[in-house]
């Protein structure tokens, strides 16, 4: 059965064909003293996809996420963006936060626009734009409402927005959702699905749900624990085009779900 | 608070005690304690001196230098030390003794090092006050959450721009609250070092009313103090209430 498959130690990333890598993770590893984090991790992301980083917790997949931002510093090896090895942090990235990291002592509109005021825009030209994705992500009328006034859901909005206010060509999330209630979760999930397909850029999204993981992804990779390392990669092929409640009802969706937990659920023991 | 039905304004209690006092001062049971009425007399009497005026200018520029150097000092050595792990080993153990030692003890060995004029009051406010502001800057710094500091690198802040955007401005609350308790603090220092020094400002004038029996002059003196501790450390309180609603909403 895909138990076997799943869990076999074996597995050969570089048999799955990733078409224009805008991301290429090479050999990185990481050691936070004698505790090894992430062993030899290879991975290609494509661009204009969704790819997920799933795996139980203590397999690494925000430490991975968090190399490729540029905000941790790996042991060994590198990552590629756009053909070029980055060390720290560039403006072709931009990071969601899984607490949001929001000013609490600043306005929306200024949350929003702080990527480009950090770039040293004018104050008139980054609002305009900060405005427009204020209003992509619904939070038009909360311009000038500071962070606490918001419910986390709408918080994670004005993360979203930040990210992509700057115009990156890659967005990583990191848990995105998981500070958001139930209800507020799965409209964020096909709110994410509706802003992939608009702004045609590459996601790279962690969670530690298998639903979120299936219902979200073009391609899922999973991460085994101590030290993390590449399981196994699965491309769900959903048909997005079905209306949402229709696709968590679909078979196939319910398939790659029960999949992924046979291969997961002995760490969970 | 009501009485009877009654708003009671919040200092109406201080002109109860002050009445109290006027009846015991009237009685003249102990001659430590005029009736009020004398001493508020004497109160209007002493601004109008000469010697109260030239002290008041002594303390006020001892005050002033001492608190600034405080201020100047303590805020970024606290930040610092909430910052860098090395500083915060080789100043900490030093921070908290002072923050709750008896400084007063060291006000006469300040005169051997400084001599008994100005630079030892200056001396003594900056000690009094400066443990508590570097404390205070040290515990704002300490809860910036880490992950706003990786938000501005990840959107590629400098060093200092993360400071001056992201840490200052998070850690203000903290830094105000010490300032204030190191302004409340400062005014004890002022006091303290002139009274030990005795022949500056308001301790000179101590010195010679307690001296000379003018328990009036003594008592106005001590309100005047009083009156302008609690006025300093008011408008302190009213800057940190400004920018109280994001501190309380974090």
């Amino acid at each position: 059965m895909t138990v076997n498959a799943l869990a076999k130690e074996d597995f050969d990333p570089a048999s799955v064909v990733t078409h224009d890598p805008v991301v290429r993770v090479e050999a990185i590893s990481k050691h936070y003293g004698s505790v090894e984090a992430l062993r030899s991790i290879d991975l290609q992301f494509e661009r204009g996809k969704l790819t997920t980083l799933l795996g139980p917790s203590g397999c690494g997949k925000t430490t991975l996420l968090k190399i490729i931002a540029g905000l941790v510093p790996a042991t060994s090896g590198q990552i590629v963006v756009n053909g070029r090895a980055v060390t720290g942090p560039g403006p072709e990235r931009a990071f969601v936060f899984q607490d949001f990291a929001l000013m609490p002592w600043a306005t929306v509109l200024r949350n929003v626009g702080f990527g480009l005021e950090l770039k040293g825009m004018a104050a008139a030209e980054r609002n305009r734009i900060a405005r427009r994705y204020i209003e992509e992500v619904g939070l038009q009328g909360f311009e000038d409402k500071y962070p606490h006034e918001l419910s986390g859901g709408m918080r994670q909005r004005v993360g979203i927005a930040r990210a992509f206010a700057v115009n990156a060509d890659v967005l990583l999330l990191d848990e995105p959702f998981s500070a958001v209630d139930e209800q507020n979760r799965r409209k964020f999930q096909e709110d994410l699905l509706r802003l992939v397909e608009m702004e045609r850029k590459t996601f790279i999204f962690v969670t530690h749900s298998i639903e979120e993981a299936v219902y979200v992804s073009d391609r899922i990779v999973l991460l085994s624990p101590r030290p993390g390392r590449v399981s196994n990669i699965i491309d769900p092929r959903i048909d997005r085009t079905a209306n949402p409640d229709d696709i968590r009802r679909d078979p196939g969706y319910l398939d790659v779900v029960e999949e992924i937990w046979q291969g997961l659920r002995h760490y969970a023991e | 608070m009501t009485l009877f039905g009654y708003r009671i304004p919040m200092m109406a209690s201080l002109i109860v005690w002050a009445l109290i006092w006027e009846i015991v001062g009237q009685l003249d049971v102990i001659f430590l304690i005029p009736p009020m009425s004398a001493i508020i007399a004497a109160g209007f009497d002493l601004v109008q001196t000469n010697s109260w005026q030239n002290a008041t200018l002594v303390t006020i520029r001892s005050f002033v230098i001492g608190m600034a150097l405080a201020i100047g000092i303590g805020v970024p050595l606290g930040v610092m030390m909430g910052r860098v792990k090395i500083i915060d080993n080789i100043f900490g153990l030093w921070v908290n003794i002072f923050v709750s030692a008896p400084l007063s003890a060291l006000v006469p060995v300040l005169m051997i090092l400084f001599g008994m004029g100005e630079a030892t009051i200056v001396v003594t406010v900056f000690l009094f006050a400066v443990w508590i502001i570097v404390l205070d800057a040290r515990a704002g710094v300490m809860q910036v959450p880490a992950s706003l500091v990786d938000m501005a690198r990840s959107y590629g802040a400098s060093q200092a721009t993360i400071m001056r955007k992201i840490i200052l401005v998070s850690a203000l609350p903290e830094i105000l609250a010490g300032i204030r308790i190191g302004v409340i603090r400062g005014v004890k220092g002022v006091v303290i070092g002139q009274i030990l020094v005795a022949v500056i400002g308001y301790g000179e004038l101590f010195e010679l009313y307690s001296r000379s029996f003018d328990m009036e002059r003594f008592w106005a003196l001590t309100m005047v103090l009083f009156a302008a501790a609690m006025v300093l450390s008011a408008i302190v309180e009213n800057a940190e209430k400004r920018i109280e609603y994001y501190a309380g909403a974090r």
